[in-house]
C-alpha cells in the first residue's frame, strides 16, 4: 500500500538523492516523528505514575472499586462504562482506517463518509469522559476519617481495628446531607437519639437520611458494610475532615491526592487530544466533502490525520491497562 | 521549495493507490483486528472481575498477561491501522528503535527508584 517502500534499493541509490529514503513523504514523516515525542510524554505520564504508586505509603485505589458506575446506575459494574469507552475508540479507529482505504482508491464518497462517522465517534467518546469526570467529581457519598482508634465488627461477622486517619465511607443519601453539615450550613441539624444518628435538612421542604449503614475499605480491598450499633461508634469516632468526590485539593478515594491529580491530568491530557483531533478531523471532512483531495488526486491528509487518531486509540489502550486495570 | 504532499512521486507513499478487489482484502483484515482488539478489551476486563486482587502469584501473573495483551493490542493499532509494518524497514526502526530505549529505560529508572523509596520508608519505620 505505501507505493514503492518494500523494493529492495541498494543504501548507495536510496540515500543518493532525488527520492525520499524512507519511501515516505515529509508530511507522513513529520507527523511520525510528532507522535515519537507524543507519546513519550504519555509514557512519562503513565511512568511517573507507576513511580508514585510504587512508592505510596498507604494502599492504593483499586480501578475496579473507584469506576463501577454507569450513568444512572450506582452499583456493581466494575469497569464496564470504561470499557465500552475503549469499544467507541476501537470502533472510530476502525471507521478512521476504512476513510485512509477509501482514500487510496480514491472514493470521495467513502472517505467523507467514514470521516464523519469518526468524527461521531470521537464525540461520543468526550461526551462519556465528561460523564466519568462529573461522577469521579461528585463521588459515592463522601467519607470521613477518624478521630481516634475504633474496634468494630463488620457485617461479615470479622473483627476490625481501625486506626485514627482511617477512612469510612457514607451512601450516597446521607453523605448528600452530611456535605452541607460539614461545610457548617446551619440548616443541617444533626440528631443522635440512643445511638439512631439522623441528618435534617429544615427549609422550604426538609430532608431527612438516617446513617443505616458505613462502608470500609471501600476503594481499596474488598469492601465491608457495618451496620447497627457499629456505625455508631464509628460516628461517634469522626474527625472534622470530610471529603467528597474529588477536586485538585483531596478526594475520596484515597488518602494519596496524587491518586486524584493522575486521574485529572492523564484522562484530561488524553481527552484534550480527543478533542483536538476531532477539530482536526471536522477539518478534514470538510476539505474532503469540498473536493480539495479530488483535485490533488490523492488522499494523503486523510492517512495523515488517520495517524493521529489512531495514536489517541494507542494511548487509550496504555491508559486503559495501567490506570485503569492494574 | 516544491511541496512533496502536492507533487505526484510514485516512490512515495501519497501515491499509494489501490484497487477495488485489494480494498476488499484490505477491508476483511480491518475487520479482524476490529474484532480481535474488542476481545482482548472484553477478556481483560472480564479477569479483572473475575480474579480477586491480592498479593498472590496469580494476580501476579494476571498483571503480566494484562501487559502482555495491552502489547498485542498496541502492535496490531500500530502495524496494521498506523500501516507502520508496510513502511520501509528503516524508516519503522527509526520510530521504534529510539521510543523503546528511551521508554523501558525511563520505566527501569521511575520502578526502581519507587520501590527504593518504599523500602527506605519500611525499614525506617
Amino acid at each position: 500500500m505505501s507505493g514503492h517502500s518494500n523494493d529492495n534499493v541498494s543504501s548507495k541509490e536510496l540515500w543518493g538523492g532525488g527520492q525520499s529514503p524512507y519511501g515516505i513523504s515529509y508530511g507522513k514523516m513529520y507527523m511520525w516523528f510528532f507522535l515519537v515525542s507524543d507519546a513519550l510524554t504519555f509514557g512519562g505520564l503513565l511512568t511517573a505514575y507507576g513511580f508514585s504508586r510504587a512508592a505510596s505509603e498507604d494502599p492504593w485505589p483499586i480501578g475496579e472499586q473507584v469506576f463501577r458506575a454507569l450513568p444512572g446506575l450506582e452499583g456493581q459494574y466494575p469497569l464496564i462504562y470504561v470499557a465500552l469507552m475503549t469499544f467507541i475508540l476501537i470502533v472510530s479507529s476502525v471507521t478512521m482506517v476504512l476513510a485512509v482505504e477509501a482514500g487510496h482508491r480514491n472514493d470521495k464518497r467513502g472517505v467523507v463518509r467514514w470521516m464523519l462517522a469518526t468524527i461521531i465517534g470521537g464525540a461520543f467518546f468526550l461526551g462519556s469522559q465528561a460523564w466519568e469526570w462529573s461522577h469521579f467529581i461528585h463521588g459515592g457519598g463522601g467519607s470521613f476519617l477518624l478521630a481516634k482508634e475504633v474496634t468494630i465488627t463488620a457485617d461479615n461477622g470479622a473483627e476490625y481495628t481501625l486506626p485514627v486517619g482511617e477512612a469510612i465511607y457514607m451512601d450516597h443519601h446521607f453523605g448528600e446531607l452530611a456535605e452541607a453539615y460539614s461545610e457548617g450550613d446551619k440548616s443541617v441539624e444533626l440528631h443522635n437519639d440512643h445511638g439512631h444518628i439522623k441528618l435534617i435538612q429544615y427549609g422550604e421542604h426538609t430532608h431527612e437520611a438516617d446513617l443505616h449503614s458505613l462502608t470500609i475499605n471501600k476503594y481499596i480491598a474488598d469492601e465491608q458494610g457495618v451496620s447497627g450499633v457499629n456505625v455508631a461508634k464509628l460516628w461517634n469516632a469522626r474527625s472534622e475532615s470530610f471529603t467528597f468526590g474529588a477536586n485538585m485539593h483531596e478526594n475520596e478515594y484515597a488518602l494519596q491526592q496524587s491518586y486524584a491529580n493522575f486521574f485529572f491530568f492523564i484522562t484530561g491530557f488524553h481527552g484534550f487530544h480527543v478533542f483536538s483531533g476531532v477539530v482536526i478531523n471536522f477539518i478534514i471532512f470538510i476539505m474532503a466533502y469540498r473536493g480539495v483531495f479530488e483535485r490533488r488526486k490523492h488522499y494523503e491528509m486523510v492517512e495523515k490525520v488517520g495517524l493521529y487518531w489512531h495514536f489517541i486509540d494507542l494511548v487509550w489502550v496504555f491508559v486503559f491497562t495501567f490506570f485503569y486495570l492494574i | 521549495m516544491e511541496r512533496d504532499d502536492l507533487i505526484v512521486n510514485d516512490n512515495y507513499s501519497l501515491n499509494a493507490h489501490h484497487s477495488e478487489e485489494e480494498g476488499v482484502k484490505i477491508r476483511k483484515n480491518i475487520l479482524f483486528v476490529t474484532v480481535l482488539l474488542t476481545a482482548i478489551t472484553a477478556v481483560e476486563v472480564a479477569m479483572g472481575i473475575i480474579f480477586k486482587r491480592a498479593e498472590t502469584f496469580t494476580w501476579e501473573m494476571i498483571k503480566w498477561s494484562f501487559v502482555a495483551l495491552t502489547l498485542v493490542k498496541a502492535g496490531y493499532i500500530v502495524m496494521s491501522f498506523m500501516h507502520l509494518g508496510e513502511e520501509r524497514g528503516n524508516m519503522k526502526k527509526s520510530i521504534l528503535v529510539p521510543y523503546l530505549l528511551f521508554i523501558v529505560y525511563l520505566i527501569y529508572v521511575a520502578l526502581t527508584e519507587g520501590f527504593g523509596h518504599l523500602f527506605n520508608h519500611n525499614s525506617l519505620h
